[in-house]
């Protein structure tokens, strides 16, 4: 009975929390900003990635050679030098993509004074905080994996060549960890959208840390390292600790753990992200690394992604728990 | 008597030092409608959301229809409607959506909703704009969508925070009177908070009256009133046409039967222990002071509330 009981209360609260994503799905695909926003990203990427095919196009490479294993992760990292390849542009402006579908969750129900309305249904006070979480993440994972498939179809019916199984894991990798990356700054503007009651203020806050992050972060680096640099006359060792130390506090910043993270996915001949003396390099066969091998050479910075969205979803989720509801 | 629907026992709610609610005992039984009243901040939204389980209490006992809201705030949210003040509604969506919405959020399926939204509809009202965006509806057409929207999930308790406010004189009679109807025919429990005493006056069986946390007295009107006033002395408001009559004045203090003069620019009020006015008068044209007017003094809830709130502030 008790164990029924139990069962009951889930189905139930799974069933509103299935009415609320569905609400918070509707309202992303509704609302002007966000469609603004993803025209941005969409024409950046789709220039960027038909950049990449159209110059891969015309040599494309015999099918029995070494490079046309990797030929689908090539379009997404080839750059013909006009414009970025596409990474890089979702490393730039996924950010705004999370930012833009997080920044007034919470806070725009508060002004608006339904938050009261939607909690005195009969539903979890976190429902609502797991459904705008979940149900951007839906809206983030459509349009990514849509826009690699679809470069991915292209690439087929241009070129004739069919992606590898390989190719299609580290393809699936690609767009976790892409998920994952965009899924950080949502979660970092839901936090500032529980924090601050003005979308306003949240809005402008996310969006200074993200310049922060993409525009001071490399130049206050850049200053440090400067004042750090170890002499000319310096040991190797010595410069090989100033290397890892400037490495390490780069990768503070999320975008520089996220190209991490997609260089070695996409390349997949990257074997370290670190600096390698030529003892380790003796010997190695340079040829490219099976899946795994990638995905422990980049564990430590998807991990990190990964823990700090979670940090900012609980954060959220204590102080929202812990709010008073009374706008 | 049977067991109330709402029971309150020693409900205190205190924010650092402040103390929103205290020591609250409040009971009202099935079927009533009871008016909640009091001035701006003295506590009853606070109420209304630690009866939500929407808030935590600091201490008490609260018991809605013997469900405990601060252990099971779920159970509690699904036979409690609850209109807040000053609702907010998602402006880019009509108002079939929003109320579709709640609907579903209550777990009734697409077609159960689709047809008790229809009938909700029509209820209040507003079946010729149900299409249409809540961003163009009026205050009153939104205070109606919020009505029909606490009353999809067919609750037996229904909650309304400052439900008038804003409405003009019109849109508040129909509202009270929709209220009143929807009390008669489904034995609808109604707790209405308001600080409109008029309106609290037409439509409540009972009143609390609510100030500074506390609730200090409850009852119908009457009963509130004899509460109140027994021990009160009648009292006379007497208008002349001259300003400046000392002599009456000092005369009328005098008199062993009057209590209390009150004398500005040309009106005695006066409070006395005699069983009628005729001696008042008796003075007064003694004195050869004209009278303009005369009227006694009756108490309504307006002198109730301005006496408790009065309190309030010693």
């Amino acid at each position: 009975m008790k164990l029924k009981q139990f069962f009951n209360i889930n189905t139930d609260s799974m069933k509103s929390m299935g009415v609320l994503i569905d609400k918070e799905v509707s309202d992303y695909i509704r609302s002007k900003k966000f469609i603004v926003l993803l025209l941005i990203v969409l024409c950046t990427s789709v220039a960027s990635l038909y950049s990449a095919l159209t110059t891969l196009r015309h040599n494309p490479p015999s099918p029995d050679s070494a490079q046309a294993s990797f030929f689908f992760l090539q379009v997404f990292t080839h750059s013909d030098g006009t414009l970025p390849p596409f990474h890089v542009f979702i490393s730039f402006l996924g950010p705004l993509l999370g930012i833009c579908l997080g920044f007034d969750a919470i806070n725009a129900e508060y002004t608006n004074r339904s938050l009261t309305r939607i909690l005195a249904q009969p539903i979890a006070r976190d429902g609502l905080l797991n459904a705008k979480f979940i149900g951007a993440l839906i809206i983030l994972v459509f349009i990514f994996a849509s826009l690699i498939c679809m470069t991915v179809g292209l690439a087929v019916f241009w070129t004739g060549l069919t992606p590898s199984f390989h190719e299609c894991l580290r393809l699936g990798l690609f767009l976790f960890v892409t998920v994952a990356y965009v899924g950080f700054w949502l979660n970092l503007a839901l936090l500032f959208s529980v924090l601050w009651k003005h979308p306003a203020t949240s809005a402008l806050v996310s969006i200074a840390v993200w310049l922060f992050f993409m525009v001071f972060y490399p130049m206050i680096i850049g200053v440090i390292a400067k004042g750090m640099a170890p002499g000319m006359y310096a040991s190797n060792q010595e410069i090989q600790s100033f290397q890892n130390f400037i490495l390490s506090i780069m990768r503070l910043a999320p975008n520089q753990l996220y190209e991490d993270g997609t260089l070695v996915l996409l390349m997949p001949k990257v074997r370290s992200l670190s600096p390698l003396s030529m003892e380790q390099m003796q010997g190695a066969i340079p040829t490219a690394l099976p899946v795994w091998e990638s995905v422990k050479v980049v564990w430590t910075q998807v991990t990190a992604l990964i823990a700090s969205t979670v940090i900012c979803f609980a954060c959220s989720y204590f102080v929202f728990m812990r709010r008073e509801i009374r706008a | 008597m049977a067991t109330p629907i709402i029971d309150i026992k020693g409900l205190h709610k205190q924010y650092g030092t402040y103390k929103a609610v205290d020591n609250l005992d409040l009971q009202v039984q099935q079927g009533e409608i009871f008016g909640l009243l009091g001035p701006n901040g003295a506590g009853k939204s606070t109420t209304i959301l630690m009866m939500m389980g929407l808030s935590e209490a600091s201490a008490g006992h609260i018991s809605i229809a013997g469900i405990d809201p601060q252990r099971n705030p779920i159970d509690v949210k699904k036979v409690i409607g609850y209109l807040p003040d000053n609702i907010g509604f998602y402006e880019q969506r009509s108002g079939l959506e929003n109320l579709e919405l709640i609907g579903r959020l209550n777990g009734l399926s697409t077609k159960e909703t689709r047809q008790r939204a229809h009938l909700l509809f029509e209820k209040v009202g507003l079946q010729n704009v149900m299409n249409k965006k809540v961003g163009a509806y009026s205050r009153g057409m939104k205070q109606r969508l919020g009505l029909a929207e606490t009353l999809i999930k067919k609750p037996k308790i229904l909650i309304l925070d400052e439900p008038t406010l804003g409405l003009d004189p019109n849109g508040v009679k129909e509202f009270l009177q929709l209220i009143q109807e929807l009390n008669r025919q489904d034995q609808l429990t109604v707790l209405l908070a308001s600080h409109h005493l008029h309106q609290v006056e037409e439509v409540c069986n009972r009143v609390g009256l609510f100030v500074k946390g506390k609730l200090v007295a409850q009852g119908t009107i009457q009963q509130l009133a004899d509460q109140l006033f027994a021990q009160m002395n009648p009292t006379v408001t007497i208008e002349t046409n001259l300003t400046d009559v000392p002599q009456l004045e000092n005369i009328l203090r005098s008199q062993e039967n009057v209590i209390a003069v009150d004398f500005n620019d040309n009106r005695f009020i006066i409070q006395h222990t005699y069983p009628n006015t005729l001696p008042i008068v008796e003075i007064f044209v003694k004195a050869h002071v004209p009278i303009h007017s005369l009227f006694e003094r009756t108490y309504g809830l307006d002198d109730i509330y301005s006496f408790y709130f009065k309190d309030s502030n010693i």
